[in-house]
């Protein structure tokens, strides 16, 4: 494997784990929060912008977005958005359905399963 | 589990599903026009953030953000994302049908199995209901 190209995955690979990561703690904070529908009818929409700022997780799931928003930059920046974009979008529906079942405890069922296979492998021929 | 979205709730999953393709595209345009950036000039990645294109993909990522958000105060994350995949599929269907662009056998397959993979998920419960969600929602006896 060439040093670029060991950039490239160490960079996919950053963006994976910190795209997950960015993803279950801004699901799990909204899922804390409650439905934004209901928050803006009762406050306004200052109101429900107030409350989603005002969440720490959520705060910290942005951190992880832009670290992961960072390396999508370098790695689009080494190698072809036709290798990046599907290698870390269908690798993050995969760790995604893994990471929501663990820490968000959604049901996860076969549904579900087939269908984040079926999307990861659909995103890789797509793009071939 | 809960499956009861309003057609403005599938708005707002549209919405999801093209900012965040089309973010995706422009940004890709844009870093691909800057050129290659290393860690020791970061100068060059702010140049890179100035690109009308990367600033065009920003924004909609941005918008991209606030769907999200909503989408997954009232949906699962496993039922959210796969909202953004069926992007793809419509930038692959807008390259064949408005640029005229091949669509090889194997992209074909690709977009049959998202569109098979979203269908599984649409046609299922859009939330988990945990046992202290409940209990919230109903109230005292």
């Amino acid at each position: 494997m060439s040093a670029p190209l060991i950039h490239t995955w160490a960079a996919i690979g950053c963006v994976v784990v910190t795209a997950t990561a960015g993803d279950i703690l801004i699901a799990g904070a909204m899922q804390r929060l409650g439905d934004l529908d209901i928050i803006r009818e009762r406050s306004g929409i200052w109101g429900a912008i107030r409350a989603v700022l005002s969440s720490s997780m959520l705060l910290c799931g942005i951190g992880c977005m832009a670290a992961s928003f960072f390396s999508l930059l370098f790695a689009l920046s080494w190698a072809d958005v036709s290798l990046v974009a599907p290698a870390t979008a269908s690798l993050t529906f995969i760790t995604n359905a893994f990471a929501a079942k663990f820490f968000l405890h959604e049901n996860v069922d076969r549904r579900r399963w087939i269908a984040a296979i079926f999307i990861c492998a659909g995103v890789l021929l797509l793009t071939r | 589990m809960k499956h009861t979205l309003s057609a403005q709730r599938w708005l707002i999953l549209i919405i999801v599903m093209l900012t965040a393709s089309a973010g995706d595209t422009l940004l890709g345009v844009g870093m691909k026009s800057a050129g290659p950036i290393s860690l020791h000039h970061l100068g060059a990645l702010i140049h890179a953030l100035l690109n009308p294109m990367v600033i065009a993909g920003i924004v909609l990522l941005l918008g991209f953000m606030a769907a999200n958000l909503t989408a997954l105060s009232w949906a699962d994350l496993t039922f959210v994302l796969p909202s953004t995949a069926f992007g793809y599929v419509v930038v692959a269907l807008l390259a064949r049908f408005w640029l005229h662009e091949n669509i090889s056998a194997s992209r074909w397959a690709g977009i049959a199995l998202i569109i098979a993979g979203v269908g599984f998920v649409a046609n299922g419960p859009s939330r988990t209901e945990h046992k202290s969600e409940h209990l919230s929602t109903t109230g005292p006896v």
